[in-house]
This record gives C-alpha cells, sequence and structure tokens, in this order.
C-alpha cells in the first residue's frame, strides 16, 4: 500500500511563493490565472497490510509532524 | 551561570553562542548534542540558530523531536529559561513551546542585514535589563521568519503582553519596510505564557562586542542573566 498526501497552506496564511508564481504565469501570457498556492506532496510506501490501521497511523503523523496545524492543512488517501 | 547551548546536525550559531556567554559575558557553557537525553546542570537553555536537519519538511520540524528536545520540554515545564534564537525559535514554536509559527519571508528573499528592535516590555527574564525606549540593533539572516498566528493567539499574545520585541525603523516607528519579513504585527519575537520560554529571529550573539558593530543583543543575554541571579534556586 501507499499514501498519498498533500500539505497545503491555510486559507488565512499567506503564501508568498503562489502570489510570485501567479504573477509569472501571468506575464508569460497564461490567461485567466487565479490565485495560486503552493504547497507539498508525499507519498510514503506502507508494508502494513490493514488499511485501517494505517489510515490512523498516516492520521496521527500528518497531524503531530508531517504538517504543522498552526499553518497548514492536509488530506491523504491510502491505496 | 551554567548555559547549555543545543547542537542539532546543522546547526551554525552555536559557537556564536557559546563565544558571547563564555568569553564576552564569562559565564560556563555546556554543548549539549541533540541526542542527548539531559540538560546537566543548566541554569538556562539556548537553542541556537542554522538549519536544523537541512530545514527539510519545515524549519524545524524535525529537530523537535530530537531527544534533548523531551529534556528542553521538562526544563521548560519546571521554570526553567529557554531562549531560541532564529532557527531556535522556530524550533520553539513547532515544539509548542512558543505559540505561532515562522514561514517564508513575504519577500521571498533570504535576508541578512541590520534591524531595529523595539522592546514592548521590561517584564521578563529576557527584557528586565534593556533600558525603556532603547532601540536594539541586532542582525538577522534568515528566509523563513514571518512569524504567523491566528487571531485569537494574537489577541491572546497582547493580551498577556507576551510580545517581547518588534521590528521598527532607526526612529523607533512601526512602518511596513521597517518588517524584514512580513511578520505579522511586526512581531520579531515572543514569550510564553510562563514568560520563562522565548525566541526571537535576530542574533543577539552576533551583536555582543564592538567590532560586530553592536552590543546591543548583550542585554538580552544579560537579562536573562540577571534573572538567574534573582532566582534564589535556579531550575534544573
Amino acid at each position: 500500500m501507499k499514501a498519498k498526501i498533500v500539505v497545503m497552506p491555510k486559507q488565512a496564511v499567506l503564501d508568498p511563493q503562489g502570489k510570485a508564481i501567479q504573477n509569472a504565469l501571468t506575464q508569460m501570457g497564461y490567461h485567466g490565472i487565479g490565485a495560486v498556492r503552493v504547497g507539498k506532496y508525499l507519498e510514503i510506501e506502507l508494508t502494513n497490510s490493514d488499511p485501517e490501521a494505517a489510515r490512523q497511523q498516516i492520521d496521527a503523523a500528518c497531524h503531530k509532524i508531517l504538517s504543522n496545524p498552526v499553518i497548514e492543512d492536509y488530506r491523504f488517501e491510502i491505496e | 551561570m551554567n548555559f547549555a547551548v543545543l547542537q542539532f546536525p546543522g546547526s551554525n550559531c552555536d559557537q556564536d553562542v557559546v563565544h558571547a556567554l563564555r568569553h564576552v559575558l564569562g559565564h560556563s557553557v555546556e554543548l549539549r548534542w541533540h541526542k542527548e537525553a539531559s540538560l546537566g546542570a543548566a541554569d538556562a537553555v539556548v537553542v541556537p540558530g542554522g538549519f536544523s536537519y537541512g530545514d527539510y519538511l519545515r524549519t524545524g520540524a524535525i529537530a523537535r523531536f530530537s531527544p534533548v528536545m523531551e529534556a528542553v520540554r521538562q526544563f521548560a515545564a519546571a521554570g526553567g529559561l529557554v531562549l531560541g534564537i532564529c532557527n531556535g525559535f522556530q524550533i520553539l514554536c513547532e515544539a509548542g513551546l512558543l505559540p505561532g509559527a515562522l514561514i517564508r519571508n513575504r519577500s521571498l528573499q533570504f535576508r541578512c542585514e541590520h534591524i531595529f528592535l523595539k522592546t514592548s516590555t521590561p517584564d521578563s527574564p529576557f527584557t528586565n535589563r534593556i533600558p525603556p525606549d532603547n532601540l536594539l540593533r541586532l542582525p538577522i539572516a534568515h528566509g523563513e521568519g514571518c512569524y504567523y498566528a491566528d487571531a485569537d493567539t494574537l489577541a491572546r499574545l497582547k493580551a498577556n503582553h507576551q510580545i517581547l520585541w518588534r521590528y521598527v525603523n532607526a526612529q523607533g516607528e512601526i512602518t511596513a519596510d521597517a518588517n524584514p519579513n512580513g511578520a505579522l504585527d511586526h512581531i520579531a519575537g515572543i514569550c510564553n505564557e510562563g514568560r520563562n520560554v522565548a525566541g526571537l529571529m535576530p542574533h543577539p550573539e552576533r551583536a555582543s562586542e564592538p567590532i560586530l558593530g553592536s552590543t546591543d543583543g548583550r542585554l538580552i543575554l544579560e537579562s536573562m542573566i540577571a534573572a538567574l541571579a534573582s532566582r534564589p534556586t535556579a531550575a534544573g
């Protein structure tokens, strides 16, 4: 199994990287570019065979270290 | 006084802190490797600047789980003085010993320059020796020093006078240009509710001798020393 995790800055948190990328895309002539936000994507190989146990473990890890709840939200799927 | 200065893989200001405390201010200092589970006979702890664990994942995110940080947590819970400088501030926020977080500078630039700080209150072990209205001129060197906290946390910081330092211009005014990283409310440093744990992005240890262009940083370290001296039995 594999955990696929997306960590994103919270909406209220300034994302200067996203802003810079948005400006670059617009300057390059891409049309219709709205707000850009930059996060992280992680893939974790799991040797655990129990999907529910894996889900609980990944959720705990996301909360404890893989994201910072002060500034980030996360979501993940187990495949 | 006995200071413990932590060392993580990637710390690079640890020796500067040792120099300032040992050779400039004349106190005893022990370096504590991140794998150590004890702080020894420390009266105070300094978490120095640098790039612990290469800033991987987030600044301070991995360092906070080092064994020595459990000792710091217990030391802080017992009232011991803990100062985090730059990456040390980031680590203390990640560890939950200080509220909020440090995020990427609004300009996206790594800022390396001298700034001015206004001290908001002398009522802390980190500011008691700083004369009111005395601006501190200290160096900064960081890419992720933009302090962030949610509205409730900011309100609590203000209500409890936990904001210790703000970025100002040379005249002591809070202006947008004087804020080097976009920090919320121009916050450069804060303390916890118990007032025994503090963190700041600027480097007091790099402003402790005339040859470095400023001695203002000594006031912060000397505040800690004065606070410790006034305690009949130091923590730890």
